[in-house]
């Protein structure tokens, strides 16, 4: 199934028209089945298309209720393992199961501003009209990072 | 009026500029054009209007949806463009556009350091030597903050939410009102008073019955890569699991192909060499964790077997050799029956113990467990399920389906034009180019396809590659700026399309009217004469071209006469297509991905005919001409494809070295 929602957790995101799931699965695999007329599973979403699945997880980490999980490919892994993720606002917790149960877990973090703080132009000059059949983006060498390199190197020119 | 299933409302929009696709070269795109907008805006007096359209949403959309665990294109402080030119000329068995390759180089460390500024964690090494992960408050790249590098191009980051951090730089300049996602765009449409004009663009809600047509002066094309023409290694639930994202179906190609763009290199292919069924990532077990691969036997097969890469002077006597010879060494090992084919994470992992503390071995081991979880989690699945721990178990290596692109270690895409500062070429020397095709590598808008106003970036620009992730937010950067340039210089142009709404409507929503015209002739929905589903479509493409076309099924090898059969069989299915069903928008998504999947791979299958030779083994062997053949095939082959006569027209462009290439190579041993 690679992802699949747990009956007992999910709601449906309380029905909004869309679920976060639904919102977030870049392979539009997520649905909401709102009458349970393909599930048996009223207001519970679930994962229509699992040979599509890239388990990338974009649907466990964003669901609210952690409603979602991943059993991995069945016509590939043997049963028994689970890798779930606790993703909060500036890192992420794995809890790592093993067949024969040994267990890891890891944090990692996933950024260093809070989210929803990017300010994409505060600080950054305005684009130079005069500049814009020149190299260089319109905030040229603000970040410090263009590579003018040794004209020398350009052996054709 | 609200619409439909097989009856959508159709929404008419005109745009300036319109961005198809939301993966990192438009959210680089976004970011870069709204500055250049306002600047146009308080000069000229033009207020520019912008739409990006996304099938996903653009916190989780393209490659890096996931996350990644490096950032694989960062030049630093020490390094000049010219040698990752080189670098990327050497892996693509020499015929790259140094122009493009140098120009990524100038600018992309520029996008880096935004992200780094924005929130995206990336490790440093301290004045000891020692690691730390990206969230130590440690000096910023802008400032000399010096990075873990994990080869001489990549630098590794703590990358979960490289994405999320990226689309929302690109949402907040665009604003929520320039976006559109859920909206799948599948045509191009040509302008009615000049065909090698762009015109607009349409496509569908997969969330509404809605239909979109947008008329737009410029649009930038950049909508991935292709996975999934090619029978992959997995064929049940683990089909999912493609080593590049399993929605990129070859759109940016497919697309610029029927809208006239001249295509690059399309006979170029990448299979990574990666972690056995979960596709996981070598990058670090190589480099930063300093692994070796070996056969059954424990020997190291590109020890072993380096006497092959003589066999192709000069790529085989670069100090690091082509990707693809360095698949070509361990391909022997497995036709030869000395299979599996190990990654020795144990020694590696053994050897590394030996020198560190207790402390950093705890670290080592959550670094080797993060380099999948940011990027390739279901390669942790497998471990878990196997009892996989790298310490004490050595994992499998696999060689996987072909997969094409353009922004990682592959090099097909659309023929683009590049800056004029470099020293590229003005004029062409072969004169089998079709007349209306420009000469020469730049014609006036960086980014800009040989068709007017429709510009590429990221997997869309062909005949370079090794861009990744920061070269395609980099590369969509430059697009942006020149699209402004062209909108500016195009302001009185009018974009009329060259078929009517009605046309439009009746052809992207055949497969739903095929459905309801045929769905109750038979009593099981999947089978009826009358039409056929995007999954068995998918499944015929597949094992055509895994059969005929150098696929995992024959080792990668194909021929002339396999190539033909082909050839024939890719034709009825292209006529089938026409008959493909949706029973509803999720399969009409579907239908249309495929479609899109057909064209790329007929593209593909085209070039490697044309190409005499066999330019990257170890990708693909035609074994009727196997070799390489510098004198006469050290060539671009580029084509372009007639929507009306559906055929296609191959032909070579001459390759010159903007950069020295002999810098690269040791002389060769015979």
């Amino acid at each position: 199934m690679p992802t699949y929602v747990r009956t007992d957790k999910c709601d449906g995101c309380k029905g909004q028209d869309k679920t976060a799931c639904m919102y977030i699965c870049p392979h539009d695999l997520m649905k909401l089945d709102k009458d349970g007329s393909e599930t048996g599973h009223a207001m519970r979403a679930f994962n229509q298309e699992p040979e599509q699945c890239w388990e990338c997880y974009s649907c466990v980490k964003i669901c609210p209720q952690q409603a979602i999980e991943c059993r991995h490919y069945a016509d590939i892994v043997p049963l028994g393992g689970s890798v779930q993720p606790l993703r909060g606002s500036d890192s992420i917790m794995w809890t790592i199961k093993f067949r024969n149960g040994v267990l890891k877990r890891f944090k990692f973090p996933i950024r260093t501003t809070p989210e929803g703080s990017i300010d994409p132009y505060g600080g950054k000059p305005a684009a130079d009209m005069a500049k814009i059949a020149q190299t260089g983006f319109f905030n040229h060498m603000e970040q410090n990072g263009y590579r003018a390199g040794n004209p020398a190197e350009l052996i054709r020119k | 009026m609200a619409g439909e299933f097989g009856n959508p409302e159709v929404v008419q929009e005109e745009v300036d500029v319109l961005m198809i696709g939301g993966g990192m070269a438009n959210c680089g795109a976004a970011y870069e054009i709204m500055r250049w907008a306002e600047a146009a805006k308080a000069s000229t007096g033009v207020d520019l209007k912008i739409k990006l359209v996304d099938k996903a949403a653009m916190d989780r959309s393209g490659a890096v949806a996931q996350g990644l665990s490096a950032i694989n294109t960062y030049i630093g402080d020490t390094q000049d463009p010219a040698d990752y030119a080189r670098m990327v000329s050497n892996d693509l068995m020499g015929i790259t556009r140094d122009d493009l390759a140098y120009d990524l180089g100038r600018h992309v460390d520029e996008s880096v350091h935004l992200f780094e500024e924005w929130g995206l964690p990336i490790w440093k090494t301290d004045e000891n030597g020692e690691r730390h992960d990206g969230a130590q408050g440690m000096t910023p790249l802008k400032n000399g903050g010096k990075p873990v590098r994990s080869g001489k191009w990549q630098i590794m980051i703590n990358g979960e939410s490289y994405k999320w951090i990226v689309a929302e730089a690109a949402k907040k300049a665009l604003g929520l009102d320039r976006i559109q996602e859920r909206v799948f765009i599948v045509k191009l449409v040509n302008d009615k008073n000049d065909p090698s004009r762009i015109a607009g663009a349409v496509g569908f809600s997969t969330r509404d019955h809605k239909l979109y047509v947008f008329k737009a002066k410029a649009i930038l094309l950049a909508a991935g890569g292709c996975v999934n023409i090619f029978r992959p290694r997995s064929v049940g639930e683990g089909t999912g699991r493609a080593w590049y994202p399993v929605w990129n179906a070859g759109s940016t190609y497919s697309m610029a192909a029927e809208a006239g763009a001249e295509l690059t290199m399309m006979e170029n292919r990448f299979v990574p060499a990666r972690f056995k069924d979960g596709y996981g990532p070598v990058g670090a077990w190589f480099l930063l964790f300093k692994s070796q691969a070996t056969n059954a036997f424990g020997e190291a097969y590109m020890t072993k077997n380096k006497e092959m890469l003589n066999d192709y002077p000069p790529y085989g006597q670069a100090a690091v050799p082509a990707s693809c010879l360095r698949n070509h060494l361990m391909l022997k090992e497995m036709k030869e029956g000395r299979g599996p084919i190990w990654m020795d994470t144990v020694t590696a992992l053994g050897k590394l113990k030996e020198t560190l503390t207790p402390r950093e071995v705890k670290h080592l081991e959550a670094e080797a467990w993060e380099d999948f979880l940011d990027m390739c989690v279901g390669q942790c699945g497998i471990w878990v399920g196997e009892n996989v721990e790298p310490e004490k178990k050595n994992s499998e290596l696999m060689p996987t389906e072909p997969y094409l692109l353009g922004s990682h270690s592959g090099c097909c895409g659309i023929w683009t034009s590049g800056p004029d500062d470099v020293g590229a070429p003005t004029t062409e020397e072969y004169g089998d180019i079709p007349a209306h095709l420009p000469s020469g590598w730049n014609w006036g808008y960086r980014g800009m396809t040989t068709v007017k106003g429709l510009f590429t970036a990221g997997d869309g620009v062909g005949a370079s590659g090794h861009k990744f992730s920061s070269g395609s937010h980099a590369e969509g950067r430059l697009a942006a700026k020149a699209m402004v340039k062209y909108c500016l210089d195009n302001k009185d142009f009018k974009p009329e399309l060259d078929t009517t709404v009605d046309d439009l409507v009746n052809e992207i929503y055949r497969p739903v009217r095929n459905y309801l015209e045929f769905k109750d002739y038979t009593t099981a929905i999947d089978v009826n004469p009358n039409y056929i589903t995007p999954k068995m479509l998918q499944f015929r493409l597949q094992k055509i071209m895994d059969e005929y076309v150098a696929g995992v099924a024959t080792y990668y090898i194909t021929n002339e006469h396999m190539l033909n059969v082909a050839s024939d069989k890719l034709d009825m299915l292209k006529e089938d297509a026409m008959k493909m069903r949706a029973k509803d928008l999720h399969e009409l998504l579907r239908a249309w991905e495929n479609y899109h999947r057909i064209l790329t791979a007929e593209a593909h299958m085209r070039h490697i005919m044309f190409r005499q030779e066999s330019r990257y083994p170890g990708f693909y062997y035609r074994a009727d001409k196997n070799f390489v053949d510098e004198e006469n095939w050290h060539c671009f082959v580029n084509s372009i494809y007639d929507k009306k006569t559906q055929k296609w027209t191959c032909f070579k462009r001459k390759h010159v070295d903007l950069v020295d290439k002999s810098k690269l190579f040791k002389p060769a041993a015979h």
